[in-house]
């Protein structure tokens, strides 16, 4: 069976939760309209077609539109070799969706991730900790509004962080300017 | 058969006594036993264990015993990329290790941050910790680790005992 075919028995237990399957190079990705049953349509997904691993969660921050946080699950089947990808959209107000780590263990560190580098909230999530940065710092790093160079923070006695010079520094682009100067300049505040 | 006489000592008029400085005998010993805490932190412990094994031999300069526990060891060799995280951790080991100590910052990303010019990484190990000797390259060779750690042989050496105890 295919990942379309999933995809559509998915459809047909869930019926106006579930978007259109869109394929593209042979991946099929799922969306997912109400992010508050992502829960219901894993534990589906996992105990009863079969997709017995999680491989991925990530989140995408669409800086500028509603609504901003899309996050994306990898499931894959170990039994019968298929990938499929849920997606759901949660909006910046809420930011909180339900907990997957019930389904798949493996998700407690995916969701812990999303929480340090995002600000996503998981309810019902066993330990939703930092896991990357400390406890007690106050940003969330791979928004699109933090800068590269990062925020000065001061936690006393714990921990604090510079802003790191970007004088000469790789990594500085910016996407669609006209010449090299202008993709990838020498310096970038966090304005340009 | 020719005898260094540089050395001065005649053991056949002097007998088995050697006048030295307190300062010179004490750094002597100290610059031919120093026990490194390896803090590998990244690709550059690659190098450092080289450095550590039978082809590069660090053991030839007295510096094979790597102690995993920061009390019995007295240079920290910094060997990686020190995240804001990782700091706490770094800070907390080296004020764990006895006095007199000395500290290597092996490669760029000790050193300065290196090529992580970002949010999470500490832009070089002398933001928490004193460094004496700072070893360039991504990562260092250990020939390059070894003439980072004679270097420091030598300040040891040179080193008066009082000035250390600070």
């Amino acid at each position: 069976m295919s990942a379309t075919e999933y995809a559509q028995k998915l459809a047909a237990k869930f019926g106006p939760l579930i978007g259109t399957p869109v394929e593209f190079r042979g991946e099929v990705t799922l969306p997912i309209l109400d992010p508050e049953r992502i829960a219901e349509v894993c534990t589906h997904a996992k105990s009863d077609l079969g997709f017995d691993m999680l491989l991925d969660i990530t989140s995408i921050d669409q800086y500028g539109e509603t609504p901003r946080w899309v996050i994306v699950y990898e499931l894959f089947s170990i039994t019968h070799k298929t990938h499929l990808r849920l997606k759901t959209s949660v909006s910046e107000e809420r930011s909180e969706l339900p907990t997957i780590s019930g389904v798949w263990r493996t998700a407690d560190w995916h969701e812990r991730e999303m929480f340090d580098m995002m600000g996503l909230r998981f309810t019902g999530h066993p330990d939703l900790r930092r896991i990357l940065m400390w406890d007690g710092y106050p940003y969330f790093p791979l928004r699109k509004d933090f800068p590269l160079a990062g925020k000065p923070t001061d936690l006393p006695e714990v921990a604090f962080t510079n802003r790191a010079p970007l004088e000469g520094g790789p990594f500085v682009t910016i996407a669609g300017g006209k010449d090299t100067g202008a993709r990838e300049p020498r310096v970038r505040t966090p304005e340009n | 058969m020719t005898t260094n006489a540089e050395f001065g000592y005649n053991s056949k008029i002097e007998g088995e006594v050697i006048v030295t400085r307190l300062d010179a005998a004490i750094g002597w010993f100290r610059k031919h036993s120093l026990w490194p805490m390896p803090m590998g932190l990244a690709c550059c412990a690659i190098e450092l264990m080289a450095a550590g094994a039978s082809r590069f031999d660090i053991s030839r300069f007295g510096a094979e015993v790597m102690r995993f526990s920061p009390r019995q060891s007295d240079v920290m060799i910094v060997a990686g990329t020190v995240t804001y995280k990782m700091a706490l951790a770094v800070r907390r080991i080296y004020d764990q290790m006895p006095e007199p100590k000395w500290v290597i910052a092996m490669g760029a990303c000790a050193s300065t941050g290196g090529m992580y010019r970002s949010y999470s990484v500490l832009q070089g190990v002398d933001n928490i910790i004193p460094v004496d000797v700072y070893v360039a390259g991504c990562p260092p060779r250990p020939e390059a680790l070894l003439d980072g750690f004679l270097k420091l042989q030598a300040k040891v050496a040179t080193e008066p005992v009082r000035s250390v105890v600070s």
